[in-house]
């Protein structure tokens, strides 16, 4: 790929999806959009961008984009903000909204469902605390295909065993040929949307916990305050956000702080 | 340094399991059957057993029943590492005091992610 076939691809995607590419990801880059080249009856990504460059089509650009957004996921990812969600989090939401006996969490880059599914499985592992409780999953993301995998549910052997402990792979789980399948009372606990982090989140609702995990990582320091700000204003006062391990508010949004004790979880400034 | 007995017939998955788990600090042992892996536990319990599952003159199973009436015996983490798939062996595994369950074939994310489950990593 050439130098100017890399900026003007990278220029689309900023644009589109907030993820930033330097030259060292020119690796990556080739690898994600060969097999896009390759549905598309083109030979080579050069051919590829030309075509871009040819016909702007949207349609294709939204496939490039979508090969590029798509991360790994797996269940439990990192262990510990999960037991964070259901030691700390959890038990704190219920004493809060024990009036509304309702609460909201939204996934905000859902790739194919692990994590949304982790937090359905953790709650219901706490069924008997929840009798009478409403309780909202929501699970974005960028990518129409991945949000269709996420949506089926279905996991290969590979899939599961990173992260899942056995006995919940037991319990939530069921076997069909090679394939394991999430069963219907742990699927219906989520629903899944597209949404880009770009945008405006008001229309998604209003949420007590938000995760948004090992995607900032990604943007530049202006969308990543885009995106946390974005985020505080959908957030109810005492809400708390979920940030990956690598990922900070330090520096770059005011809305939140860090919850002492608590690692890789922020509360809103706001709410002193 | 904690302490892993890896129990399979096949030369090739214990070389294998043995790699990974040196990579992830562990000090390794290694058995070709039940019976030899019963014997090595009536004199030293190790920290964990990775555990196949079909293996002549005693499998798997009939270890870690024999393995937690030992003295002390329910101490090892154990982990079966089996070609068998389905619902019904994982669930008699587990019910029958296994602690995690890895289906072959698996790479160190897998060994890595079943051992920081059950509190070994």
């Amino acid at each position: 790929m050439s130098p100017d076939d890399f900026e003007f691809t990278s220029e689309i995607l900023k644009e589109r999806s907030g993820l930033v590419l330097t030259t060292n990801k020119m690796y990556l880059l080739e690898s994600r959009l060969l097999p896009v080249a390759r549905n598309q009856g083109i030979d080579s990504i050069d051919d590829l961008v030309a075509e871009i460059r040819r016909k702007k089509d949207p349609a294709l650009i939204v496939k490039v984009t979508e090969a590029m957004t798509t991360n790994e996921s797996f269940f439990f990812r990192d262990n510990h903000p999960f037991e964070t969600f259901t030691n700390e989090v959890l038990p704190k939401i219920l004493e809060k909204r024990a009036s509304q006996k309702s609460f909201k969490i939204w996934c905000a880059a859902a790739s194919s469902g692990q994590e949304p599914y982790s937090l359905a499985m953790s709650i219901l592992e706490q069924e008997r605390k929840l009798s009478g409780w409403r309780y909202d999953i929501v699970g974005t993301d960028i990518s129409h295909d991945i949000l269709a995998k996420a949506k089926a549910g279905t996991y290969s052997q590979f899939e599961v065993q990173r992260g899942m402990p056995t006995t919940l792979l037991v319990k939530y789980f069921e076997k069909n040929a090679e394939q394991w399948e999430l069963k219907p009372e742990v699927r219906k606990l989520v629903n899944f949307k597209y949404f880009n982090l770009l945008e405006n989140p008001g229309p998604l609702g209003r949420f007590d916990i938000v995760f948004c995990r090992n995607v900032l990582i990604y943007f530049d320091q202006q969308t990543k305050g885009k995106v946390l700000d974005g985020i505080s204003k959908i957030m109810s006062d005492d809400g708390v956000l979920f940030l990956g391990g690598a990922e900070t508010v330090l520096g770059v949004s005011d809305a939140f702080k860090a919850i002492p004790g608590q690692r890789g979880v922020y509360g809103l400034t706001r709410n002193g | 340094m904690k302490t892993c007995l890896i129990v399979d017939d096949s030369k090739v998955i214990r070389m294998v399991a043995r790699k990974i788990l040196h990579e992830l600090d562990f000090e390794t042992d290694e058995a070709v059957n039940g019976k030899d892996a019963l014997e090595y536990c009536t004199k030293s319990l190790p920290d964990a057993i990775l555990l196949d599952w079909n293996m002549p003159v005693m499998d798997g199973m009939e270890f870690l029943l024999a393995l937690r009436q030992l003295p002390d015996g329910e101490q090892p983490v154990v982990i079966f590492c089996t070609t068998e798939n389905d619902m019904e062996h994982i669930q008699r595994a587990i019910e029958s005091g296994a602690n995690e369950y890895i289906m072959k074939p698996f790479d160190s994310e897998i060994i890595q992610a079943k051992f920081t489950q059950v509190g070994l990593l």
